[in-house]
């Protein structure tokens, strides 16, 4: 899924065995976007029902990437863990190099539970607003990945309007908008953060910015198709009301576009939160959990750094959660779509 | 009161509406020639092409003819429409699924700036019209496709319009439904006196509900025969479905229909 992605890079984080539960809240098994299910009367028999199709396979998948990232812990690591184990003098054998490989200070691959343990003391260790909390970080980094999804909300509904209601802008525009987003966003967030402090705009606004360049790209995608998803009738309705152009636009075109908003939100919001973390890098930022990866990097403290990436996959959970739940609110009630709706 | 003295409140003449396809125009509509006055109920019936849907639309100003004159209420139908003059029921509910039972029908009034208060009001009193009472909160997916089409009737008579247009709404129900709707819509008639103009190709259905019947033939779209349906009395229970004057009105729209070769191949 998208935010595992894009968030933790090349290595799949999987679930830490505490943290289990908010993870499985978001089950692979998903099928379809738009409309939300609350079929009523699941209940009581259906649950082993659910254990077995949800439950089940997150599980399964779960324990061979732990096995996974154990052998491959013991295979990275033990270079070093066999140099220290010498350099000690005592005599050593399989056992004590397995057991030294997932217990190092600065291994190349820490151990799940390393990273478990080092996270939990983060957060239960010290005060939510110290800098040594994650928490304050991914309360650092969410602030820009929220003020960077809201601006690109406004800039990716505006561009999709005028896509949907000036013509030439969708052959004009277009192929801008395409670009846009083929220039390696490593590349542009610099340059974004020095344009922006010259003009002596420091701080949360770049990383907004940079999250909105990313941002605004799936919205105005999805946005142009729900605006257009707006069915003949229903605009031959507005023109029998002479409906003027800004109610067609707030009581159907919007309104009818909102399920493509959702499915686009949640893409975006992922991608907001990795443009954050990467605005954070350049910066030399003191705070957000580009920073922390950053200050882990200077310092050989894998451990922090893998603590920092689960945190941040476990913030885009979160705020994916958190536009699920509106969706669901909001997008809910209308589930006859299509069929009974017409 | 059809054939009612005072001006009509729809008049086409000489009107005209030609589609430049690819290969050769299409004459959707072509000499149409037709009065509607005050109280009349004018079904309009044909074969699919007849250009039925097209002259509601005309009247509508959803489309634009080619040439020909034509006047609702005395003025062009561009400012009939601004004026929201004409209520109009589509083939489906087309109601907006977002919204309840209730905000549907008040979706027109919001359009039009009516105040809160009223506009509930109004709601309520077109919800009791159509004998929807109690559904105000449901959604559209909720009711069954007769209701959803009774909510978009109510939606149409909440502008309180003298001109309903009807286009097919009855099309896709079952023929019970049918029947039970199609009482319903004779009475609503009766009770608030409304101008119709219905969009059917059930013979059956046309004769029950109309004063007259515009007998439509396509290829070019135009009118064969006008039927007035005086015969019949003008309170209409579905009995009168046996009666012979019905029999004999809805034999004649059949000749009609014949004549306009609508049952070639």
């Amino acid at each position: 899924m998208t935010i595992e992605a894009h968030a933790s890079g090349p290595h799949p984080n999987p679930p830490p065995p505490d943290g289990g539960g908010g993870l499985s809240n978001l089950p692979p098994p998903k099928v379809g976007e738009g409309g939300a299910q609350p079929k009523a009367g699941r209940k009581g028999a259906q649950l082993g029902n659910v254990l077995k199709q949800r439950v089940l396979p997150v599980a399964v998948v779960t324990i061979i990437i732990l096995a996974a990232w154990y052998a491959g812990a013991i295979w990275l690591n033990s270079p070093q863990a066999a140099e220290a184990l010498t350099r000690a003098g005592k005599p050593w054998g399989t056992m004590d190099l397995i057991a030294h490989t997932f217990t190092m200070k600065r291994p190349v691959l820490p151990t799940p539970d390393q990273i478990v343990v080092d996270l939990w003391n983060s957060l239960t260790g010290y005060a939510p607003t110290s800098p040594r909390n994650l928490l304050f970080h991914a309360g650092v980094t969410a602030q820009a990945a929220l003020t960077g999804l809201a601006m690109g909300v406004v800039l990716g509904v505006a561009l999709a309007a005028g896509i949907v209601y000036v013509r030439t802008l969708e052959y004009s525009l277009l192929p801008w908008i395409i670009a846009s987003q083929t220039i390696p966003i490593l590349a542009i967030a610099p340059m974004i953060i020095v344009i922006l402090g010259n003009i002596g705009l420091t701080g949360l606004l770049p990383k907004a910015v940079i999250c909105m360049y990313l941002c605004f790209f799936p919205i105005t995608v999805g946005m142009v198709k729900g605006l257009r998803a707006a069915d003949p009738l229903w605009l031959d309705l507005m023109r029998t009301y002479s409906a003027g152009g800004l109610a067609t636009f707030l009581k159907l075109r919007i309104p009818a576009s909102l399920p493509f908003l959702f499915a686009s939100l949640k893409v975006s919001v992922a991608i907001s939160v990795v443009g954050a973390i990467v605005g954070e890098l350049p910066a030399g930022a003191q705070a957000g959990l580009g920073a922390r990866l950053l200050s882990g990097s200077y310092y050989g403290q894998t451990v922090q750094i893998w603590s920092a990436l689960v945190m941040a996959s476990l913030l885009s959970v979160v705020l994916i959660a958190v536009i699920r739940g509106v969706e669901v609110a909001v997008v809910g009630p209308i589930i006859g779509r299509g069929s009974a709706a017409r | 009161m059809p054939g009612d003295a005072g001006p009509p409140i729809v008049e086409a003449r000489g009107l005209s509406l030609v589609y430049q396809a690819a290969d050769k125009p299409v004459f959707a509509l072509s000499e149409v020639d037709l009065a509607i006055h005050k109280g009349d109920f004018i079904s309009l019936i044909g074969p699919s092409g007849c250009g039925k849907t097209t002259l509601l639309r005309v009247i509508a100003d959803l489309e634009r003819p080619t040439s020909g004159a034509i006047t609702v209420e005395g003025m062009t139908p561009e400012q009939a429409r601004l004026k929201r003059l004409y209520g109009y029921v589509f083939q489906a509910p087309a109601l907006y699924p977002w919204r309840t039972v209730e905000r549907n029908v008040m979706l027109p009034l919001e359009i039009m700036g009516v105040p809160k208060a009223e506009r509930q009001a109004r709601a309520a009193d077109q919800l009791a019209n159509v004998g929807l009472t109690g559904f105000e909160k449901k959604f559209p997916w909720q009711l069954s496709g007769g209701m959803q089409q009774r909510v978009s009737i109510a939606r149409a008579l909440a502008l309180q319009p003298d001109l309903l247009l009807m286009d097919e709404p009855f099309g896709a129900l079952d023929e019970i439904t049918r029947d039970h709707l199609n009482l319903q819509l004779t009475q609503l008639w009766r009770r608030t006196g409304k101008t119709c103009v219905f969009v059917t190709h059930s013979i059956a259905e046309a004769v029950f509900l109309s004063t007259r019947i515009v007998v439509m033939s396509p290829r070019p779209g135009r009118i064969l025969d006008i039927i007035d349906c005086d015969a019949l009395p003008r309170e209409r229970t579905l009995d009168i479905r046996e009666s012979p004057e019905f029999a004999a009105i809805a034999h004649r729209v059949r000749e009609g229909l014949k004549e306009g070769h609508s049952y070639d191949d």
